[in-house]
């Protein structure tokens, strides 16, 4: 039986006949005649402009000329590439039975560059807090910014993440060709410019306030069409496998997409006041909208930060181990577990609020369960290094993993914790919930998504090796040791904050103004920006790292776990 | 184990994968959130909760423009120490009205869900100018840029129409009155028993200091000095309304 399930739950790496020849084409696609791609794109723009010429308000309109700029753009250089040449047949069918790796490629490098950009806000924002002259009114003060950051890491560094992964592991897993022929481009281009309008949006002002939601109905809308042409693609790449079965990465990715589909559609509910307007009014109200709200928030790091990324742990773990997954079993188990519960979980961002206890009890009793199947997949992932894990000393990216996997396991037992009643009663409103979210967020997403695109870009760009190993490994002991200073500074402040609220003297009188517990967070807010600029760092080595291996560069360097060096060896 | 062997029709079916994550990621949210629409005594039963006067709302709106929300609760929680620092802990009731919520979820600043009449107009024009004159240990951003801009509201009987879509009982005279009423709301020398009548315990009178002009600055300190102040305490029943 287990030699059968190792067989079968080790992802193919079956490159197909044609791979070389597309590896070696610098644009697969060359002699594609975009003629309803470009037409799409012109008339996109100039709807753009009517919009702004007709806008309900200057806001709506501002943001139109960003759309407007955006689609033009894309017109011109969907116009540079027209090309008139005739498309063979063979050339045709060549193509058609080779994997579409070069929206993948795309996907890396929008990872990466999102990635930077969004830990630089981030780092930004953390300064603001320490040094309040940092605010530039009114484009940059903190209540624009912070959105920013965190859309721009989650949804545009996590999505591009997940969107580019789950096209390589769904077409190596199932040996088939992505689904829909440039459907796939659509949703790449169309996701970055999700990212754009919800990003400009927030500096300027366009938002509906609910966190990790903010974008405005008709970005919103924009999203729900990408995204159903998302789910689209991978499940059509699913129907038409060639394996027999489903390989578990894509159960998550699969329950990731739909789920997320559900949330953002009932989360976003809302009217607006002009069709031509960029405000609108949530379809609910007060205790409903939170827990709405807070269904959609908690499910966003559920299925976004948590399923979807178990889905990269599925594959590449399993890969750059050259082991199988270790139970299979077991993934079934914490798969169900795992999207079953964590819908529930959502009310625990309300305990002591106005929403009524039935709900706060039962968000509570499903967070502290949710710890079991969670670690059912810090489980499955670290056991699958098993009989390996000296690689743990000899690839850093091994490394880069398996700590990507021990502070999920972190992050998943503080979660819970945080959600018991008489815990969160101390850490609700403080920074420990900034510090929890970010070794969530850091740690695990930030470190396997690195993990995976270090894997990745060797491949894609047919490379023997990274540029450098070495570099890795800088950039692993810096993203640590970035994410401990983090989250054990805003840990002390957190709890810091808590206590000083409630602190009583013996007369029965508070002891803390409310403006003495933010001056005493100034040395924290510090040491937050300088863990967080450390984590920065190491992304920008990445950054470099990655751009040089897809120059075609190699460092000569010794890299770790080769043959040891001749002076080692005993003299003659 | 039996059970897990079956598993392969599910891992080898798409569509039946897809229907089943679907079906079990349902069951959760029907549970907690749907009997919130229904249950009688999910809003408490209160005196004194009316819609947001058009002044009011517009304040409201750059609150939530601004990202206020992000460093300033208004939610405060059955705790002695909250209770006694910002006042009675928050009703379901005292949101219900609320597209969106603002309840927030950080306090770098202190949780504003009673600040109304807590201060002075005029402290407040100062302190979103320039937070640090008036406390020295706050880290909040300067929005002194309201002051010199206008209030733009399009069109205000489209602001309340929307909401009364959403379900927030604007009445037919309010629809009518709505851009008269915010601008009397501001302005001292308008007659404002209108707006007093369609919106008790609102606050009138020149908000910034600049009688001249309706500014953004007059409309968030409006926002700002009606928050949590409407519904009367001394009606309200603390056990009747446990839930």
């Amino acid at each position: 039986m287990v030699p059968t399930i190792a067989k079968v739950w080790l992802p193919r790496f079956a490159w197909p006949r044609h791979e070389y020849e597309m590896q070696t084409r610098r644009w697969g696609m060359s002699n594609m005649n975009y003629t309803i791609e470009t037409m799409a794109l012109a008339v996109g723009a100039f709807l753009a402009l009517l919009g702004v010429a007709f806008a309900h308000d200057s806001l709506f309109a501002a943001h139109m000329w960003v759309l407007f700029f955006a689609l033009f753009a894309g017109t011109v250089i969907m116009v540079r590439r027209v090309s008139f040449a005739p498309v063979t047949l063979a050339q045709k069918a060549a193509r058609e039975s080779e994997y579409m790796d070069e929206v993948v490629k795309y996907g890396v490098i929008a990872t990466m560059f999102w990635g930077v950009v969004g830990f630089l806000v981030g780092v930004i924002v953390a300064l603001q807090l320490a040094f309040p002259d940092l605010n530039i009114e009114p484009w940059l003060n903190f209540g624009r910014t912070r959105p920013l950051h965190t859309s721009a890491v989650i949804f545009a560094f996590g999505g591009n993440a997940l969107i580019a992964t789950s096209f390589h592991v769904v077409q190596r897993t199932s040996r088939a060709r992505l689904f829909g022929g440039n459907l796939p481009w659509f949703v790449f281009w169309g996701y970055q410019l999700f990212i754009v309008m919800a990003a400009t949006g927030y500096l300027l002002g366009i938002t509906q306030s609910k966190e990790y939601a903010e974008p405005e109905w008709y970005v919103d809308l924009w999203l729900t069409i990408v995204w159903v042409a998302y789910l689209v693609v991978f499940l059509g790449t699913i129907l038409k496998r060639k394996e027999p079965h489903i390989y578990v990465a894509n159960w998550f990715y699969l329950a990731f997409i739909v789920t997320i589909a559900m949330l953002h559609i009932v989360n976003n509910l809302a009217i607006p006041v002009s069709f031509l307007g960029s405000k609108s009014y949530s379809a609910f109200s007060g205790v409903q909208d939170a827990l709405t709200q807070w269904w959609y928030g908690h499910n966003a790091v559920g299925f976004f930060l948590t399923a979807g990324f178990l889905g990269m742990m599925y594959y590449f773990i399993p890969k750059q181990v050259n082991r199988p997954v270790y139970s299979y079993r077991l993934s079934i188990i914490h798969f169900w577990a795992l999207i079953f519960m964590y819908i529930w979980a959502g009310p625990h961002h309300l305990h002591y609020t106005a929403l009524p206890d039935w709900a706060q009890t039962l968000g509570m009793v499903f967070s502290v369960m949710l710890w079991m199947p969670s670690w059912g997949g810090m489980i499955n992932g670290l056991m699958t290094l098993s009989g390996a894990w000296d690689k743990i000393r000899t690839d850093p990216i091994v490394r880069m993993m398996v700590i990507a996997v021990a502070f999920y396991g972190m992050a998943t037992f503080e979660g819970p914790m945080m959600s018991v009643k008489a815990v969160n009663s101390l850490s609700h409103y403080t920074d420990w919930t900034i510090g929890h979210v970010h070794s969530g967020a850091l740690g695990w997403n930030g470190m396997i998504t690195f993990g995976a695109l270090y894997y990745l870009v060797p491949k894609l760009w047919n490379r023997d090796r990274l540029y450098s190993i070495q570099l890795v490994n800088w950039h692993f002991w810096l993203a640590t040791l970035g994410i401990v200073v983090y989250a054990a500074v805003m840990w002390v402040a957190g709890v810091q904050q808590g206590l000083m609220w409630r602190e009583y003297d013996d007369q029965g009188f508070l002891v803390y103004s409310f403006a003495e517990s933010v001056a005493a967070m100034f040395p924290y807010y510090v040491l937050r920006a300088v863990g967080g600029a450390m984590f920065l760092a190491g992304a920008v080595i990445m950054a470099f790292n990655i751009t040089m291996t897809i120059l075609g560069y190699e460092r000569r360097e010794k890299v770790p776990g080769a043959a040891a060096p001749a002076a080692l060896q005993p003299a003659e | 184990m039996a059970l897990l062997d079956k598993h392969k029709f599910v891992e080898r079916n798409a569509t039946l994968l897809l229907v089943g994550s679907l079906f079990v990621v349902s069951i959760g949210g029907i549970v907690e959130i749907v009997p919130l629409f229904y249950l009688e005594n999910t809003i408490e039963k209160v005196e004194g909760m009316r819609p947001y006067s058009p002044l009011e709302l517009a304040g409201r709106n750059i609150y939530i423009r601004e990202g206020c929300y992000v460093c300033h609760s208004q939610m405060i929680r059955p705790f002695r120490d909250e209770v006694e620092r910002y006042g009675h802990y928050s009703l379901a009731a005292e949101s219900m009205y609320d597209h969106p919520f603002q309840w927030g979820s950080k306090r770098t600043g202190p949780d504003l869900a009673r600040v109304g009449d807590r201060y002075s107009n005029e402290w407040h024009v100062q302190h979103l100018i320039e937070p640090r004159s008036v406390v020295p240990e706050s880290v909040m951003p300067s929005y002194a840029f309201l002051k010199e801009t206008p209030l733009e509201v399009t069109n205000v009987a489209m602001e309340l129409q929307a909401n009364r879509t959403v379900g927030v009982p604007y009445s037919d005279e309010m629809l009518e009155n709505a851009e008269a009423d915010l601008k009397a709301q501001a302005d001292p020398n308008a007659d404002t028993s209108g707006v007093s009548e369609r919106y008790p315990k609102a606050k009138i009178g020149d908000f910034d200091g600049n009688a001249a002009e309706l500014t953004e600055m007059d409309a968030l300190v409006a926002y700002l000095q009606m928050l949590g102040t409407l519904v009367d305490f001394s009606t309200y029943d603390d056990a009747a309304g446990y839930r």
